[in-house]
């Protein structure tokens, strides 16, 4: 096995071009499990940690540009503020030790349905830039799942960066396991309000083949939000926001948990993260 | 391939690395420091933590190619010639050890949790610990250790 360490994004391009079976590795947080297991035996390990300017991140107009090696510890600490629904997910991620390895570019490689970033991707409709010795390209989040831990990623392409758009409004993340660290997700839902554009974006995590919105549920939200006044919102349509989510997730019973069991907690884990992003939603614009 | 790193305050140089393998059998296997455990060999028990370039990780999550030039400390790097660092001596004196073999690991995650917050309630001792299973399930006594060791380092700082 080959194992290459570029300082720079334009060398590992190159790299990546020369051997499209690279395994890219960075916080090696599900890399490093497959090694240790004997499941994968890459030809090229490609290690993209020692790339300074995939672990940082900036301001770009109304959006942060969030570095694909920035870590998960670190979003929670520098990036509440802005990116809250993602910061609440990273909380959620593995433990202290794995959240200071881990960051979004690999959990946007991995793909998988469980992944704890993609339903704050999803509700805040980020985009997923990625580069190749061809050029750039910006892949639009709704369109970089598209199966079992399987993206729009081509093999000679790296994930750079992921924009996401900075909070109008609440944002929620909530997260279904057996204990409050170490858990993969057995269904998780993000939701962020966007005040502005006066619309609400959803993502379901773990709840089918992909990670999944729920665009009925979105729609209805928006057209019952009291958005001039911030009325409180109504048992009846928290249910039914509750209900709309559970039907756009497409479940399957497994180890973690049956597909019953996972369309009943999205149902309440939806309608309580629409309540609560409602409230804070209000806070905002009464500050 | 060649490793150079240092481990522990010393320079370290090592031949004939694969370099998938991780840095837990590097530090085990390669340079007979078994401090840290190997375990779940997939992040989820925290027995093998250490410090590389000052951030507490998981060393059957790092690939050995990966700490090229880094500065690696594990728990052997911890105690004084003739005295236990002062979490090390906080875990004995509470009765936080049964088995043994979690404690590396939580005590290297101890000392981190410390550096950076001398004072820590119960919650956020249990958030910081989260990721370091004890089999024995000996927890209360490893929260009384560290709640021992802030409290003597509080009472050193002062006096």
């Amino acid at each position: 096995m080959d194992f290459f360490r570029p300082k720079t994004l334009s060398e590992a391009l190159t790299l990546k071009s020369t051997h499209p079976l690279a395994l890219c590795i960075n916080g090696g947080t599900d890399v490093m499990v497959e090694l240790n297991f004997d499941r994968k035996r890459p030809e090229v390990l490609l290690d993209l940690s020692a790339i300074d300017e995939l672990s940082q991140w900036s301001h770009e107009g109304e959006n942060i540009n969030l570095g694909a090696g920035v870590s998960y510890s670190r979003i929670q600490a520098e990036l509440a503020e802005f990116l809250p629904g993602l910061a609440m997910a990273s909380r959620t991620v593995g433990s202290l030790q794995i959240r200071n390895r881990g960051g979004v570019g690999g959990n946007l490689g991995s793909a998988s349905p469980a992944g704890d970033a993609h339903p704050s991707l999803l509700s805040t409709g980020a985009t997923v830039n990625v580069a190749s010795v061809q050029g750039k390209r910006s892949i639009d989040i709704h369109e970089f799942f598209i199966g079992p831990k399987k993206s729009a990623l081509k093999p000679d392409e790296i994930i750079t960066s992921i924009v996401i758009p900075k909070a109008r409004g609440g944002q929620q993340y909530s997260k279904i396991g057996t204990r409050n660290a170490m858990v993969i997700a057995v269904c998780s839902f993000g939701l962020a309000i966007d005040a502005t554009a006066n619309t609400v974006g959803t993502g379901i995590g773990s709840a089918g083949p992909t990670p999944l919105r729920a665009p009925e549920a979105e729609a209805f939200a928006a057209s019952k939000l009291d958005w001039a006044h911030g009325a409180a919102i109504s048992a009846e349509v928290l249910k039914e926001f509750g209900a709309l989510v559970a039907a756009a997730a497409r479940p399957i019973d497994d180890i973690r948990g049956t597909a019953a069991y996972r369309r009943h907690t999205l149902g309440v884990i939806s309608a309580r993260s629409l309540k609560w992003a409602w409230k804070t939603t209000n806070e905002l614009r009464s500050m | 391939m060649r490793l150079t790193c240092n481990v522990n305050g010393k320079t370290e140089v090592l031949d004939d690395i694969w370099p998938g393998e991780s840095l837990l059998y590097v530090l085990r296997e390669r340079m007979g420091l078994p401090g840290a455990k190997n375990a779940c060999e997939q992040g989820e028990c925290g027995s093998c933590s250490v410090h590389v370039d000052g951030v507490l990780v998981c060393a059957c999550l790092v690939a050995a190619g990966q700490v090229e030039g880094a500065i690696i400390k594990t728990v052997e790097g911890l105690a004084g010639a003739t005295e236990l660092h002062p979490v090390q001596q906080a875990y004995l004196d509470a009765g936080a050890v049964q088995c043994g073999f979690c404690t590396p690991g939580l005590i290297v995650a101890t000392v981190d949790l410390l550096d950076k917050n001398a004072d820590p309630t119960d919650n956020e001792i249990r958030e910081a610990l989260a990721g370091n299973l004890c089999r024995c399930t000996g927890y209360a006594k490893i929260l009384d250790a560290v709640r021992l060791a802030a409290a003597r380092a509080e009472s050193t700082s002062k006096a």
